[in-house]
């Protein structure tokens, strides 16, 4: 079987973010593998122990990007591949996706797996819209994977449960917490990851046809509405100055 | 055209309040790009809902019979409808299902789409759409260049203003067309309750409830609102409760009206998941417990107490 993961580098959610204009401030970031990401790749790797075949890891992004697929490596997947952009795309999602999808289309894959989103843009897009360009059927927040030969049954969860249902590779799947624990990558596959080759990919060289956003501005979070504490002299002085706030003051309740 | 195109969502055969909140806010934005709004709901019983949608600025009310869902059949049913309304602007629920075939409607399209917009504004004729990033650490505003202009939105953040749109009721023959996913079977045991994505309210319980067996005393307050129940991820990982309620960067991202955190510490992966609520109670021992830097009301107390009184006043006042 041959398997594509997808492994994006965000920040770190504890990174302090400073706005700029149209990017954010890239001194001083930590970057991180996008934590659903994480379930991904070691989807992928459980399911090449089961069924064999190659796990390929791809990520888009800048240079730096190069980092997050060497922890792919160390890992355990068998190859990595770098799309390298330069320019701003992390919002974009249907550029990523046509980028993406172009890739896969030649590499014929089996099965993509992708986190069920990224936390630095939240907008669970990409590996649905690689499943639409590559015109195969996707199971979104799984929880559970088994492969028959071609035949999937997956369970995924949805609003208020659980459900379970089949499809049929090649698919595209978005992982989430659940479906599996990640390993942590061994020191000797931290070693061996630093020499592995990873395959360097233009956007010229996919194909895409381009943005089809536009950042406007970025701006820092809209300012709380003014918090205070409570002051009383017992739990139900709370509760009774708390049931007027909400209700007469924030009129919420 | 200048039209919008909305596609509402029922639940257990009602209209959920996003369908209103995202037809009111396309109202706005067909007043000023002047054109028409379209709200589509997936239903073969749609004149059960037009008068609620035409009263918030529905001009159309579309009726679409597409089954039961499935990502695939609901994208090629609403891809259809947009084929034939030609809208420049569609609002696409985030919720649960809108995620899902939202991807595949934008493609379908050859659109742009901003997901998961908390704000709608226009400006030269476009659309603008406020979205946080970064966990909520900062907003950025984008415009679509496309044609047509895509955009999901979350739950609450859309205001739901009386308007009179003509609500004339159609009824669409748009098919869900070639689905390859076949639901087998479905869990929902959690289901009945209120459901923490659209909650207006949320009471959540951390690891300041000591353990599974003081749930019912947050539950008690959440029933008493008509509340959602959501739980920090410290309580997930101890086994106190199911994943589906955790709120937070590894849980469910909620923008409630009002959010009440109970013994919950704060962790920035949490606020990632809140944040944005608009009132923030917090209540807990510790004074100085990162949740006060959000929080609207602050209550540095025992939660074993505070909360049981709370409910008990809350049970007085709403009868
Ligand atoms: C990659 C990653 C992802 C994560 N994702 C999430 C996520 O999605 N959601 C999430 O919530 N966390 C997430 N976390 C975990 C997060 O960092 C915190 O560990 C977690 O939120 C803490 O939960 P808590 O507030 O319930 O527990 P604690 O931090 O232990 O806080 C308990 C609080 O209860 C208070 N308390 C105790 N007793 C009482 C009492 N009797 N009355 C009143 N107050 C009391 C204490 O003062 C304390 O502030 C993530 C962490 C990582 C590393």
């Amino acid at each position: 079987m041959k398997i594509v993961v997808l492994v994006k580098q965000v920040p770190d959610t504890e990174t302090n973010i400073k706005v700029g204009e149209k990017s954010i401030n890239e001194a001083g970031v930590k970057w991180i593998i996008s934590p659903y990401d994480e379930f991904a790749i070691e989807e992928g790797i459980r399911i090449r122990e089961k069924s064999g075949g190659e796990v390929i890891a791809v990520s888009l992004g800048p240079d730096r990007a190069v980092e997050a697929l060497r922890t792919a490596y160390a890992m355990g997947v068998d190859r990595a591949i770098h799309v390298k952009v330069d320019d701003y795309v992390t919002f974009d999602s249907t550029y990523t996706s046509e980028l993406l999808a172009n890739l896969i289309k030649a590499e014929n894959a089996d099965v993509v797996i992708g986190g069920r989103q990224s936390i630095d843009t939240d907008s669970s897009q990409v590996v649905v819209q690689i499943a639409e360009r590559l015109n195969v059927p996707h199971v979104a927040m799984a929880l559970k994977l088994e492969f028959d030969g071609k035949k999937v049954t997956a369970t995924r969860e949805i609003e208020g449960g659980t459900e379970v249902v089949e499809t049929s590779a090649p698919l595209a799947v978005t992982a989430q917490k659940g479906l599996n624990e990640p390993r942590y990558p061994s020191l000797k596959g931290i070693m061996s990851a630093k020499k592995k080759p990873v395959d360097v990919k233009k956007p010229e060289e996919l194909g895409a046809t381009g943005s089809k956003l536009e950042v406007v501005s970025l701006e820092p979070p809209p300012p709380r509405i003014a918090g205070r504490k409570l002051e009383a002299a017992d739990a139900q002085g709370f509760a009774s100055q708390l049931v007027k706030a909400l209700r007469e003051e924030a009129k919420v309740i | 055209m200048a039209d919008v195109l909305v596609v509402g969502e029922l639940k257990n055969g009602e209209l959920k309040k996003i369908s209103k909140e995202l037809t009111s806010a396309g109202r706005k934005i067909a007043d000023a790009i002047g054109g028409k709004v379209h709200t589509v709901l997936i239903t073969d019983n749609v004149d059960a809902f037009a008068g609620d949608l035409k009263a918030v600025g529905a001009d159309a009310v579309i009726g679409a019979n597409l089954g039961e869902f499935s990502p695939e059949g609901y994208a090629n049913g609403i891809f259809a409808i947009i084929q034939e309304k030609k809208p420049a602007v569609v609002l696409m629920p985030h919720s649960a299902q809108g995620k899902e075939y939202s991807a595949r409607v934008a493609i379908k399209a050859n659109a742009g789409i901003v997901a998961d917009a908390v704000g709608l504004s226009v400006d030269g004729g476009k659309v603008v759409a406020k979205k946080p990033i970064y966990s909520g650490k900062a907003y950025a505003n984008f415009k679509v260049s496309s044609e047509i202009q895509m955009f999901t939105v979350r739950a609450n953040s859309q205001e739901v203003t009386p308007k009179d749109g003509a609500g004339a009721v159609e009824k669409s023959g748009a098919s869900a067309g070639e689905v390859r996913t076949k639901s087998i079977s479905k869990d929902l045991s959690g289901g009945n309750k209120v459901q923490l994505a659209d909650a207006s309210i949320i009471v959540s319980g951390g690891r300041g409830i000591k353990g599974p067996e003081n749930w019912p005393i947050i539950q008690d307050l959440a029933d008493t609102l008509g509340a959602a129940l959501g739980a920090s991820r410290a309580t997930v990982d101890a086994g106190w409760i199911s994943h589906s309620h955790q709120v937070g960067q590894t849980g469910k991202t909620v923008s409630p009206n009002c959010y009440i955190a109970c013994g919950i510490s704060g962790a920035i992966q949490h606020l990632a998941g809140m944040g944005s609520s608009k009132y923030i109670v917090a209540i807990n021992k510790d004074g100085d417990a990162p949740i006060f830097k959000v929080a609207t009301y602050g209550v540095v107390a025992d939660l074993f107490e505070v909360v049981p009184a709370l409910t008990s006043e809350f049970k007085k006042v709403l009868g």
